[in-house]
This record gives structure tokens, sequence and C-alpha cells, in this order.
């Protein structure tokens, strides 16, 4: 009975053998199945975590391209600069390290434990910049106490080194720490925090040819993310150059001349569009803005009433005052409104309706051809021929000088200007234009505004008649070694079409305005090369002459645009002095200086000084501060009964 | 003193299996431990002569009779609850947990010593015990006592790995037995309960931690869930056909954690992908099927439960080793059998297979 049983006890639990067998099948069936998943199906998922696991990316920066003048003088390169760096990793007690760095070198703690913080969720093996820019000394302190110092590193950066100081601040701009916006702005992702970028000016639009490509070094770094060894190392490809349109010397010769004026001077060639100074005035100096700007400079920035940060001509908007007539003219010549002969008498005034709108000659120009007009800039002839022409009239002569958009320079923030017509009021203010507007604009106030590039280039297009080039600043972009990567070329971008002998009559009473007694521009003749050129006044506000004088803010704008030699035109100058009083004349001795560089640096060095010449009628300081005594608030709202 | 008829039986296929699995392992160890600064002798030097030492060891238990342990049995349950007693007392710490003695010349892991006694105990328990149809409840509950005394002690150095073990050994014993419904129905009854008491009231926080992790390894990926996860990665990125000996970059860059020890199958995994984790798993599960086949064709009742609680303890160390380090159990600390370094795991694994060479050598004498 006993036996039976073991027997049938033997048989079952040989079974049951099976049974288990079967099931740790299956249980291996199981482990099996998943390292399937894991090896084959997401082998690719998990490769990747172990590639990103074990490798690190650290960048190194690339030098940023040089900025040369047109004849290939440096006016901004770079210089290794050195900040004090912190690889968290290796520091054990960070107060420690903090409180012996600010012993050491009298460096901000709170500023430096700042930045730390701000950097702190980065991989441990990063370095964090704890202070840019430290001067040498600092560098050799922190090299003699370096056992002291676990973690600290010095770093070294290329920065920006401006040659020529404060020249051509706006043109070039200047470079900035990238800032958590622009990180996180499209087309930027290859920046990290830390890096440079270009915050303004050229350094902003050439940023792309500048920055040049980041090398970078790939690490092998094992789970604490020790360094182990450099698996692959990219070095940083240097920035492209680029070779501007900017003679140095006359962009110098323009800022010195306007000493303390604040304004702004563009420099056109009128053959090509290539801009060869441009001056805004005052500069400010960019290498503060890299590093950190002391407080007192900047606050001083900022309450300049002169605006030093602005960069006037590219984005300053001026009424163009009598610098328009040539507009007004050319329109009315187009719609045979005027012609050579046609006279205007003045009498020192225009009546239009109950308005009276004054010339700036109180007395009177008395009988006025065309070829007056524009030299002693007589007010009335241009009230009565924009009178005929109508606002319309006007704005599409000024239309076809492109006047009214940006022209597309390479700069940033190019403004458009402004020329007013009938629907522009209707669609801005729902108001309908009244005529009386039409003399204030015939004469480049009222709504008009150009901004000095816009008034170059009008200059630059009456000097070649006709054809509009697109300013440009940017030459050529060059590698490293000097080669030609890209040559700018010469763009037309329209043409202002009108007669030959519209733009003759124009130009000889250009040249009239510099060089025949009465003119009132005499201040920029030169002894040896015929200047045409036009003076202008804007009226900032509509005030009595007294009470404008006496403060700044307030006081007229002063213009001239001038182009030279007459016979065959080669640059195109506009200057705006801000609040520059006296008519066109602070302007036009500024644009006369520019235009004596310019034609000196043509011909060999002279020996003779030159002596600004003294005009021969001795009206060389006309006032046309007189119009705008006058012509104060013309009253043309209660024009209605006129049309 | 050895039969030389004994000698003639001797079961190759088995010693050919472990023999096989133990050289894969200490090359596996060359590679885990390449990275480490290594003071006096390397670990797959050292590993080889546990390896040496473990043949010996087996050799001298399968010479012998087993049934010797039947006698014995009793009497080692004893000695050994003694010594788990004297390890809460007087025992060596490391890393939290008291495993450790120190008898001067050697130290010695009671715990480890209690997965082959509680075999033998259990073998001798049933041995004795005749049952029809099953066990019933009330049979059960001398062996349960049995586990349960060990097993509380080893809880208590705190050993949640070691512990869990001694239970499934001895749980895939009883199951072989064979339990009545009746029982198995109860027990679910209380186990359940017990494991929220346990969970409540037993479980140190890091063991709890450690089980949270596995449910959900992104709780902390620093903490002990970082374990899991580098070992995913690592398995996962050997692919199909690895990385290359020495060439696996979180093992040799030390991303993961005790990886000549517990996490050796994920450095062999990562190295040689899916195509070596196959062979080494055919080598394991032919070695869990031969040691169940040993018990099949054991003829003694008392041989063929020794074959399958040393064959029990193989199996859920390798799938609990193996699920672990690829993510299908929580981070317990269970080596892998012959693979993993280390000489208590090795002594015991040995033990094991000279009590089934032991078996196997004398199937024809019963």
């Amino acid at each position: 009975m006993r036996e039976r049983r073991f027997v049938r006890e033997l048989l079952e639990s040989k079974k049951r053998i099976m049974v288990i067998s079967f099931i740790v099948g299956v249980a291996f069936l199981f482990l099996v199945i998943r390292l399937w998943h894991l090896q084959i199906l997401r082998a690719d998922d998990y490769l990747a975590k172990s590639e990103s696991n074990r490798l690190r990316f650290v960048p190194v920066a690339a030098s940023r391209g040089a900025l040369l003048d047109r004849t290939g003088k440096l006016l901004v390169s770079n210089r290794p600069s050195f900040s004090l760096a912190v690889i968290q990793q290796e520091v054990t007690d960070k107060e420690a390290l903090l409180t012996l760095l600010s012993e050491l070198l009298g460096l901000d703690r709170a500023d430096m434990a700042e930045r730390w913080e701000k950097s702190k969720g980065r991989a441990k093996y990063y370095p964090i910049v704890l202070a840019s820019n430290i001067s040498r000394d600092h560098v050799e302190i922190v090299e003699e106490n370096r056992l002291r110092l676990p973690g600290i590193e010095i770093e070294m950066k290329p920065v920006r080194e401006y040659t020529s100081g404060q020249l051509a601040s706006h043109l070039l701009g200047y470079i900035g720490e990238v800032s958590e916006k622009e990180l996180n702005s499209a087309g930027l992702e290859d920046y990290n925090p830390g890096d440079y970028i270009g915050k303004n000016g050229i350094e902003r639009a050439l940023e792309k040819e500048l920055h040049g490509v980041d090398g970078g070094r790939q690490l092998e770094v094992d789970a604490r993310g020790r360094i182990l060894r450099t698996v692959s190392e990219k070095y940083p490809t240097v920035g492209n150059s680029v070779l501007l349109t900017i003679d140095a010397n006359v962009q110098q010769q323009a800022e010195q001349s306007f000493g303390e004026q604040a304004g702004a001077a563009v420099v056109m060639d009128v053959t090509n569009g290539e801009i060869l100074a441009f001056v805004s005035n005052p500069g400010f100096d960019p290498s503060l803005f890299s590093g950190k700007m002391p407080a007192d400079i900047w606050q001083g920035y900022l309450d300049d009433k002169r605006h030093p940060l602005e960069n006037k001509a590219l984005s300053g908007q001026y009424p163009p005052g009598s610098t328009f007539k040539m507009i007004t003219a050319l329109a009315g010549l187009q719609n045979n409104m005027i012609d050579e002969s046609t006279t205007v008498n003045c009498s020192g005034s225009y009546k239009l309706g109950t308005s009276t709108f004054n010339c700036w000659n109180k007395k009177g120009h008395g009988a006025t051809n065309l070829h007056k007009a524009l030299r002693e800039s007589c007010d009335v002839y241009f009230y009565q021929l924009g009178e005929k022409l109508g606002v319309d009239k006007i704005a599409a002569a000024a239309n076809s000088f492109k006047m009214g958009t940006p022209l597309g320079v390479e700069l940033l923030n190019e403004r458009s200007g402004l020329i007013p017509t009938a629907a522009w009021k209707q669609e801005r203010f729902g108001k309908r234009w009244y005529r009386g507007e039409t003399l204030s604009v015939s004469i480049g106030q009222g709504a008009v505004v150009l901004t000095p590039i816009q008034l170059a280039s009008m200059t630059a297009t009456i000097a070649n008649e006709g054809t509009i080039y697109r300013p440009h600043l940017v030459k050529r972009i060059v590698d490293a070694d000097g080669k030609t990567l890209k040559e700018a070329r010469t763009e037309i971008i329209g043409t202002a079409s009108f007669s030959k002998e519209s733009f003759r009559l124009v130009k000889e009473g250009m040249l009239a305005v510099v060089n025949e007694p009465g003119g009132t521009g005499s201040v920029a003749r030169l002894y040896d090369v015929k200047v045409a050129g036009k003076t202008g006044t804007s009226q900032v506000v509509k005030l009595s002459s007294s009470k404008k004088s006496t403060t700044y803010q307030y006081r007229d704008h002063a213009l001239f645009v001038a182009f030279a030699p007459f016979e065959k035109p080669e640059i195109a100058i506009a200057v705006v002095v801000e609040h520059g009083e006296h008519g066109g004349s602070a302007a036009a001795s500024i644009a006369g200086k520019i235009l004596r560089t310019y034609f000196d640096g043509k011909k060999p060095p002279r020996k003779e000084a030159v002596k600004p010449l003294k005009g021969d009628d001795g009206n060389e300081d006309p006032d046309e501060n007189g119009r705008e005594a006058v012509v104060k608030e013309p009253r043309i709202d209660g024009d209605t009964t006129h049309d | 003193m050895i039969d030389r008829r004994l000698l003639t039986n001797i079961d190759w296929v088995l010693a050919g299996l472990v023999i096989t699995v133990c050289l894969l392992g200490i090359m596996n160890i060359y590679s885990a431990t390449a990275a480490y600064k290594i003071v006096g002798t390397s670990y797959y030097i050292k590993q080889f002569y546990w390896l040496l030492a473990g043949i010996i060891i087996s050799l001298v238990v399968c010479s012998l009779d087993y049934h010797i342990f039947e006698d014995l049995s009793y009497w080692f349950y004893g000695a050994i609850i003694l010594l788990l007693l004297a390890v809460l007392a007087v025992g060596k710490s490391s890393m939290g947990a008291t495993r450790w003695l120190n008898l001067g010349f050697f130290n010695i892991q009671p715990s480890e010593l209690m997965k082959i006694v509680i075999i033998v105990t259990f073998a001798r328990f049933f041995n004795n015990f005749q049952t029809v149809g099953g066990l019933a409840v009330r049979e059960v509950l001398v062996p349960l006592g049995l586990l349960a005394l060990p097993a509380a002690l080893i809880m208590k150095q705190p050993d949640l790995g070691t512990a869990t073990l001694i239970v499934l050994i001895a749980l895939s014993m009883t199951m072989y037995v064979g339990l009545r419904w009746s029982a198995i129905v109860t027990f679910i009854c209380v186990t359940i309960p017990m494991v929220w008491v346990g969970w409540a009231f037993l479980l140190r926080p890091y063991q709890k931690n450690r089980v949270l992790d596995f449910l959900n390894p992104e709780r902390s990926r620093l903490g002990s869930g970082y374990h899991i996860i580098q070992s995913k990665i690592a398995v996962g990125s050997g692919g199909f056909s690895g990385k290359g000996f020495i060439k696996g970059t979180q093992s040799q860059l030390r991303f993961l954690p005790e990886q000549h020890t517990d996490f050796a199958f994920s450095v062999f995994a990562e190295e040689w992908g899916f195509i070596g984790c196959l062979l080494l798993i055919i080598l394991y599960l032919s070695l869990v099927l031969w040691g169940l086949n040993i018990a099949r064709r054991c003829n003694d009742r008392f041989g063929a439960l020794l074959a399958v609680g040393v064959t029990a303890m193989l199996f859920w160390h390798i799938v609990i080793n193996m699920g672990m380090v690829i993510g299908l159990f929580p981070v317990v600390g269970v080596p892998l059998p012959f693979f993993s370094y280390g000489g208590t795991s090795m002594i015991t694994s040995m033990v094991g297979i000279g009590l089934l060479q032991s078996i196997s050598m004398r199937r024809f004498m019963f």
C-alpha cells in the first residue's frame, strides 16, 4: 500500500517537473522578449542616450571678423580679453571660493554669485563666466594663487578693439552678450549664453558674416562628469571681414566738423550709391557696450539732450525745409506749370484766403524766376508753384525719388520718412487736405519728413539726373585671408524721370546757391571745385524766433545738401545740424569742410592751407529764420472757401 | 573515498554548462573592471580563484552521499539560525546593512548559507511527510514556521534580496510537493494583507524607494532610479551585436552601478548585444532545465526535492537578476550565479551544483 502510494507520487512529481520546466521556459522567454524590445526595437533610442551620456560639447568662440574702411584701414578688430570662469564640478566650497576671489581681486562678490547662480543648471564641466574682461593684473593674481582656487579658470576670448575710437560709432555699432530674448529667437539657436552678438549698426546687420563659425570640443566624460579625453575638436572659423564703403578720412573730417553740434551727415557717391561718410553726432564709445557699462557714463548718454545713442543719419526724420524746393521745382517743370522764364513777384508774403504766408525775406525778392528762387530760396515763388501743382503732384515727384520709403541701406531700422498726400491725410486723420498745407509742403515743411540718407540720395539723384542707386555701406566681404567673398553690386532701385532740361535748371539753381552773389550757401564754396547745393531750415516748433533761440530743443534744424563737382558730379552730401539755426549756414560750412577733405584726398597733398572762402556778395550768413518767424502757425484751418 | 564507479557517472553536461558560464563571467568581469583603479589582485583573477575554490567545494560535496545532509539538515538549520542571530548582535556593517560575520580569518554571510540550508531542511521535511492530493493548510504550518524564522532574521539585517530568495526557494519546493487549492486560496488571502503590513512597517525607506523607483524610474533620476535607467540604456544601446569587448561606453565610463557584481549582465548585454544575451540565456535555461531533469530522473524523493530546491535557487537568482538589469524587477541585491563577481555567491552556487552533481551521479543507485 505504502509502496503504491510512493510510486504514484513519484510519477505525479515527475509530471510536475514537466509543468515546472514549462513555467521556467516561459519565464526565460519573457527575458528574451524584453531583451528584444530593448536591444532590437529600441536600440537606436538607447544608443543615442548612451552617446549623449558620454559626450559633451564645449563650444569655442570664433574670432569675429574685422571692419575696414574702403581703403582697407582697420576700424574694428579684436584683441584678447580675459575672463574669470569656474568649473562647478571641481569646486567643493563655493562660498569660500567666492570670498577668496573677491578678496584677491577686489571683484564684486554679489555680482559673481549672481552670475554663478544663473548658470547653475548648466553641466558641471561647463565653465561659468564669473567676471569678464578682467585685467592682466587679475590674471596674474589668479595664476599665482592657482592652488588656492580649485575650479577657477582664466578664459581667453577675443573682444572688439575700436582702432579709431568713437569714429562712426553709430555706423559700426557694438556687440554685447547675447540676451535671453535673443537666445530664444529664430536663427540664433546656435548661440550660447555668454556669446557675443552684434547689437547695433554693421555689427548687427552683418552678424552672420562677422560672427564666424564657433568651434568646439567634443569631450568624453564619465558618470561623474569628469573629462576623460577629447573625442573630436572642431576649430572655430574666423568670421569674415567687412570692407565698408566709408572713407575713414572723410568720415573723421565730417565728425570733427560737427564739433559739439548734434546732427547727421551722409556723403554718397552719386555714381553708385556708396556711402563715403555716415555721421551721427555726437557719437558714443562702442567699447563700453561689450563689457559692463559704467553707470555714470550710461546715465550721461541718457541725459544728453543731443541723444548720442540715436542714429540720426538712419532714423532721424527731419522736415527737409528748403532743400525740398528742388522737388517742387522739378514737379513744376515736369507739369509745365513753370519754365525757365516764369517770373513771380515776391513782395515778402503770399496771401491764400485769409491766411498770409511769409517769405523768409520780409523785404521780398522782387521779380523772381526759378534760378533766383532757388539761389535765394524765395518762399513765395514756391508757394505759388505749390498752389498751382497741388500736393499730389508734389508727392508724385517726391515719390519718384523714392522718398517716403526706406532705401534699403544695410542697417536695421532705417526709417521711411513721409511724403504727405491728400489721401494719406484722409486715411490717417480722417480729415481732408487743406490747400494751405500744400504751401507748407512746397517749401519742405508741414508733414514732410526725410532722413539724412534720403536727402543724400535725393541730391545724388539730382546730380546724376535721375538714377536712384541703393545707398549702401558694404563694399565687399573678405575672408580671414583677405580673399574677396562677395562684392557689393551697384543696384539701381529706381529712376526719377524728369527731362534733362528740368535737371539742368535745378542744378544750375543749386550752383548759384553756392557760387552766385545772393546765394544762401556760399560758405560751402570751394575755390577749385564747383559745388552745387541748397540750404534748408526746418522748423522744430512754431514759435517766435526770439523764444526759439533761447531754448535748445526749440531751435530750428539747419540743413544743407550739395553735390560736386558741378560738371561731372562725384559725390552728394546731406548735412543736418540739429537746432543749428542760422539758416543753412551751420550745415553748409560742415558740408564745405567735408567736400574739401574729399577733394583733397583725391589729389596729391597741397602745400597751401585751404581757407574757407568768404563770399564776395557779403551774404554768407543768410538768415532764413526770418521766414519761420512769420510763417508761424499758418492759419489754414479755416481755409475751406477755396477749392 | 570516492567510488570509482561514481566518477564515470559525472554529469558532464552540468559541469560543462557551469564552467562555460563561469568563464564568460570572468571575461565579463575583466571588461567591467577594466576602468577601475585596481590595488592588488584584479577582480577577474580573484574570481578565477573563487571558481577554483568553488570547483573544489563542489567536488567535495558531490563526493559525499547527499543523504548525509538529510541527517544533518536540522543541525545545520539550528546552526545558521544562531549565526543569523549573531550577525544581528555583532555583525559587520556595510552600506547600511549588517550581513557579515567576522570569523577572524574569514568573513561569512550566514544569510547566504541559509539558501542551501533551507533547501536541505525543506527536502528533509517534505521527504518525511506523506500527503495525498497536495498539502493542506494545516500541513504547511510547520514549514512555514521553518521559513519565517530565518526570513524574518534576514529581513532584519536588512537584506530584502536574500529574504525574498529564501521565500521563493521554499515556495517553489512546496509547489513541487503540491498544494491543495484550498491552501493556495488561503495563502493568497493571508499574503495580501501581510504584504501591506510589510510595506507599512517592515520595509526600510531605501527599500521602499527601490520599489517605487522601479515602478517609476523617472521618480528620481539621480537616486536609485538612476541605476535602472542607466542599466536599461546600457542593455538597449548594445543593440543586436553589441559594442564589442571592453568597448561598452556605459560600463567603461562607469555609468553603471555595481557593474562587476549585480549589474554584470548589464555590461555583458552592452558589449555583446542581443546575440550574446541570447547565448547566455540559453546556457542558463539549459542549466535550469538540466537541474529539473536531474530531479525528474532521481528516483529518490529526498534527492528529487533537493534537486528541485537547488534548481529553484539558481532559477530565481537568474530571473531576478536579469529582470532587474533589464528593468522588469526592482533593484534588489541579487547576484547572477557564476557570472557576477563575488566569492560568497560562487561558493553557495557551487555547493548547489555539488548537490546536483551528487544526485545526478547517484541516480542509478536507487
